[in-house]
C-alpha cells in the first residue's frame, strides 16, 4: 500500500474518525445523532481534570491498579534467550484488562445521565466487567451474548446473573459475538433516549476505537513507568493477543513512536490459516470491509458475507479487528503475526508449569508466540507480553481438549 | 436528468394519491421464485420496488428481513445474481422503479465504480444504503449522484430539525422516514408522530417523503397515505414468504401468491 510514514502513529484517528482509510462512521441514521453526541460528550470528559481523577481512583482502589510488571525468570530460563516480562492486567478484579475500559465508559455514562448500559460479549469478561460496573453504580445493565457462547461460558454468564445484568441471547446468525454485537446495536436503535452502549473492544463507529484505546493505554503508560524503574530503559519489544484488539491497543499506544521497540500482535490461527474459514486472523485471513460501524480488515467471502471466526479462545473469535491495529499493519509499524489454538494450548500448560498462573487462552496465543522467538533473543533483550486475562473461565475448554472430565 | 424514480413520483401526484413502496429480499427463498415475486409486483400494485441486497449482518434489521437475506444466501444468491435478477425483471418492465436496498460491505467488496456501472446497466435507478450516513457521502452517496443514480436517505426521528439539512443535502429520489426507532417490522409506527414528523421534514425538502417500518395492514397504509408521499412495506411481505414455505424452508405454489394477495390489499388501502 502506498502510505507516507507520518511523523507521529499516535495523532489518529482524524476528525472523520479515520486512521488512514480505517474506521469511519458506517452507521445507520437513527444512531448518528448518538454518535456525535457521544462524541461530544467524550471530548469534554477528557478536558475534565475531575473525570480523569474519577477514573484514577476507582481505577486504584476498585480494579486494583496499577497491575505488577512481573519479571518471569523461570519461563525465561526455559526459554533460554530474551528477559520476559508479564503486564499481570489478569490480577484487576474481574480477572482481565475489560474492567479498564468499562470504567471509563461507565463514568462517561454517569455523566451523560445515562441509567440504562448494553454491552455486547463473546466470552464473557467485558460482559462480566460491565455488569461488575454497573453493580457498584446501580445501573440497569443488559448484556447480549450468542446462544452458542452462552452455552460455553455458563461459569460468566451465571457471574453476570449474579451481579444483577439481564443476559440476553443473540439468536440469529452465526449466535457469536458479531451476533451479539449486532443485537446490540438494535437495541440501541430502538432505545436512542436512555441507553449508553458500552463497547468491549477497539472497534465501532468513532469515537469508539479512540475511546476504548485511551481507556485502556493505562496498560501501556504503566508499562513504560515500570520498566524505566526496574531496567532504567524501555523494552525492546512488545508482544499481545489480539481478537478484537483492546488489550493490544492499550499496551501498544503509548509505545507507539518509541521507534527501537518492537511491537507484535498475535491473531489467532485456530485450526491453522490454511484452513480458510477455520481460524480468527482477520489481518493474515482477511481484506478490508465495512462492520460494526467501521472499516478494517475482516473475514469474509467473494461476495461480502462475513465469516464467522473460530479459535479455541471465545475472546478472539471475531471476524474483524479494530481500526487502528489495521492501519498500523499498513503502516508497517506493528507486526501481526498468528499462534494456532494447539501452539496457545502449549504456552497454556507452560505458563501453569513454570511460573504458577494460569493464564486465559486468549494471552497464551501472545505466550505462544513469545515461546518461538523470545529463544534467539540475546539475553539483554527486554519482552513484554500482556497477560491481559486469568484462566480460570477457560478451565473447562481445557479440560475438555485434555479429556479430563471434571 | 430524471430518474425512473422522479418520474413515476410526479405521475402519482399527478393522480394525486401516494406510493406503495414494496420490499423483498433478492432471492428469497430461491432466484427463481424470487423473480417471480418481484415480477408480479407491479401488477399486485406495487409503485416502486425495493430489493434487499442479501447481508450476513444486518444490524438494522429485525428479524423477518434478517431471516429472509439468510435464506437468500442459503439458496446461493449473491450481488451478482441480484443484478441479474434486476435485469431480468426489466425485460419484461420498463417503467417501475427499482431501488436496491442493503448495507455497505458487500458493495464495497464488489467495488463501488463496478457496483453503479453493473447496477445502472441492469436497470436499478436507485439505493438504499443503510449504513452510510451523510458523514460517508464521499464513499458511495456522491459516486451515485454523479453516475445519474438516485441515494434515497433514512430519516428518522432522532433527525431533529438541525441535522435534517445535513441528511437531505445529497439525497434524492425520495426521503425514506423510518417511522419508529428501532429495527424494521417490530414496532408498530405511530401514526400522530408519523404526521407531526412527516410534516416537519417537509420543510427541510422538496422531496416525495415515503414511510415506512412496521407498516402491515391496509388500515395503516391508508393513514400513512395521507400524511406521506410514499407507504413502504417490507416486513410483512417477508413474513408472508416465510409463512409460505415448506418446513424445511422451500417455496411452494402458494409464496408468490401470497406476497402478491398482500400486496394487493395494501395497495388497496394506499389507494383508497
Amino acid at each position: 500500500m502506498n502510505v507516507t510514514n507520518p511523523n507521529s502513529f499516535r495523532m489518529g484517528p482524524d476528525e472523520n474518525g479515520l486512521f488512514g482509510i480505517y474506521g469511519g462512521r458506517f452507521v445507520a441514521e437513527t444512531l448518528m445523532p448518538l454518535i456525535l453526541e457521544l462524541e461530544q460528550a467524550y471530548k469534554d470528559a477528557k478536558a475534565d481534570p475531575t473525570f480523569q481523577a474519577e477514573l484514577d481512583g476507582f481505577l486504584e482502589h476498585y480494579v486494583g491498579r496499577p497491575s505488577p510488571l512481573y519479571f518471569a525468570e523461570r519461563m525465561t530460563e526455559h526459554l533460554g534467550g530474551a528477559k520476559i516480562y508479564f503486564k499481570r492486567d489478569e490480577l484487576n478484579h474481574t480477572g482481565a484488562h475489560k474492567i479498564n475500559n468499562v470504567m471509563g465508559q461507565i463514568l462517561l455514562a454517569r455523566r451523560m445521565g445515562k441509567k440504562r448500559i448494553i454491552a455486547e460479549t463473546g466470552a464473557g469478561q467485558h460482559g462480566v466487567a460491565t455488569a461488575t460496573a454497573c453493580a457498584r453504580f446501580g445501573l440497569e445493565c443488559i448484556v447480549y451474548m450468542g446462544e452458542v457462547d452462552i452455552e460455553r461460558q455458563k461459569p460468566n454468564v451465571f457471574r453476570m446473573k449474579l451481579l444483577g445484568a439481564q443476559v440476553v441471547p443473540a439468536k440469529s446468525g452465526s449466535r457469536t459475538l458479531k451476533d451479539a454485537l449486532n443485537e446490540a446495536l438494535r437495541d440501541w436503535v430502538a432505545n436512542v433516549e436512555d441507553t449508553f452502549y458500552c463497547i468491549g473492544t477497539v472497534a465501532g463507529p468513532h469515537p469508539y476505537p479512540e475511546m476504548v484505546r485511551d481507556f485502556q493505554s493505562v496498560i501501556g503508560r504503566e508499562t513504560k513507568a515500570q520498566m524505566l524503574k526496574r531496567e532504567g530503559r524501555l523494552p525492546d519489544s512488545l508482544v499481545a493477543a489480539i481478537g478484537g484488539g483492546s488489550n493490544a491497543m492499550g499496551l501498544f499506544h503509548p509505545f507507539l513512536d518509541d521507534k527501537d521497540v518492537e511491537i507484535i500482535g498475535v491473531e489467532a490461527a485456530g485450526l491453522g490459516l490454511r484452513t480458510k474459514t477455520k481460524h480468527a486472523a482477520s489481518i493474515a485471513g482477511g481484506k478490508p470491509g465495512v462492520l460494526h460501524g467501521n472499516r478494517t480488515y475482516l473475514l469474509m467471502d467473494d461476495d461480502g458475507q462475513i465469516i464467522e471466526g473460530h479459535s479455541i479462545s471465545a475472546g478472539l473469535d471475531y471476524p474483524g479487528i479494530g481500526p487502528e491495529h489495521a492501519w498500523l499493519h499498513d503502516m508497517g509499524r506493528v507486526e501481526y503475526v498468528s499462534a494456532t489454538d494447539k501452539e496457545a494450548l502449549e504456552a497454556f500448560q507452560l505458563c501453569c508449569q513454570l511460573e504458577g498462573i494460569i493464564p486465559a487462552l486468549e494471552p497464551s496465543h501472545a505466550l505462544a508466540h513469545v515461546m518461538k522467538i523470545a529463544p534467539k533473543k540475546p539475553k539483554d533483550h527486554l519482552m513484554v507480553m500482556n497477560l491481559c486475562g486469568r484462566g480460570d473461565k477457560d478451565i473447562f475448554t481445557v479440560a475438555d481438549i485434555l479429556g479430563t472430565k471434571l | 436528468m430524471s430518474t425512473r424514480i422522479d418520474r413515476r413520483f410526479e405521475a402519482l401526484k399527478k393522480e394525486g394519491r401516494a406510493a406503495l413502496v414494496t420490499f423483498v429480499t433478492a432471492g428469497d427463498p430461491d432466484y427463481g421464485t424470487s423473480l417471480k415475486i418481484i415480477s408480479g409486483l407491479p401488477k399486485a400494485g406495487a409503485d416502486v420496488i425495493e430489493i434487499g441486497m442479501p447481508f450476513t449482518d444486518p444490524m438494522a434489521d429485525g428479524p423477518a428481513i434478517q431471516a429472509a437475506g439468510l435464506r437468500a444466501l442459503a439458496a446461493g444468491q449473491n450481488m451478482k445474481k441480484t443484478l441479474k435478477l434486476v435485469k431480468e425483471f426489466r425485460k419484461t418492465d420498463r417503467d417501475t422503479p427499482i431501488v436496491l436496498m442493503g448495507y455497505y460491505n458487500p458493495v464495497y467488496v464488489y467495488g463501488v465504480d463496478k457496483f453503479l456501472k453493473d447496477a445502472k446497466s441492469a436497470g436499478a435507478d436507485g439505493f438504499i444504503i443503510v449504513d452510510l450516513p451523510p458523514e460517508e457521502d464521499t464513499e458511495f452517496c456522491l459516486p451515485a449522484l454523479k453516475a445519474g443514480m438516485n441515494f434515497i436517505r433514512l430519516a428518522t426521528p432522532t433527525t431533529d430539525d438541525k441535522r435534517a439539512p445535513k441528511v437531505f443535502r445529497n439525497t434524492s429520489g425520495f426521503v425514506y422516514y423510518v417511522s419508529v426507532l428501532g429495527i424494521t417490522g417490530t414496532k408498530a409506527p405511530d401514526l400522530k408522530s408519523v404526521k407531526a414528523n412527516v410534516n416537519r421534514l417537509r420543510k427541510h425538502t422538496g422531496l416525495p417523503i415515503c414511510a415506512g417500518f412496521g407498516v402491515k395492514t391496509a388500515d395503516q397504509a391508508r393513514a400513512i397515505a395521507r400524511d406521506a408521499d410514499g407507504v413502504v412495506v417490507g416486513s410483512a411481505l417477508v413474513s408472508a414468504v416465510e409463512k409460505s414455505l415448506t418446513k424445511t424452508g422451500k417455496a411452494t405454489a402458494k409464496t408468490a401468491k401470497a406476497v402478491h394477495a398482500l400486496v394487493a390489499d395494501i395497495a388497496q388501502g394506499v389507494r383508497s
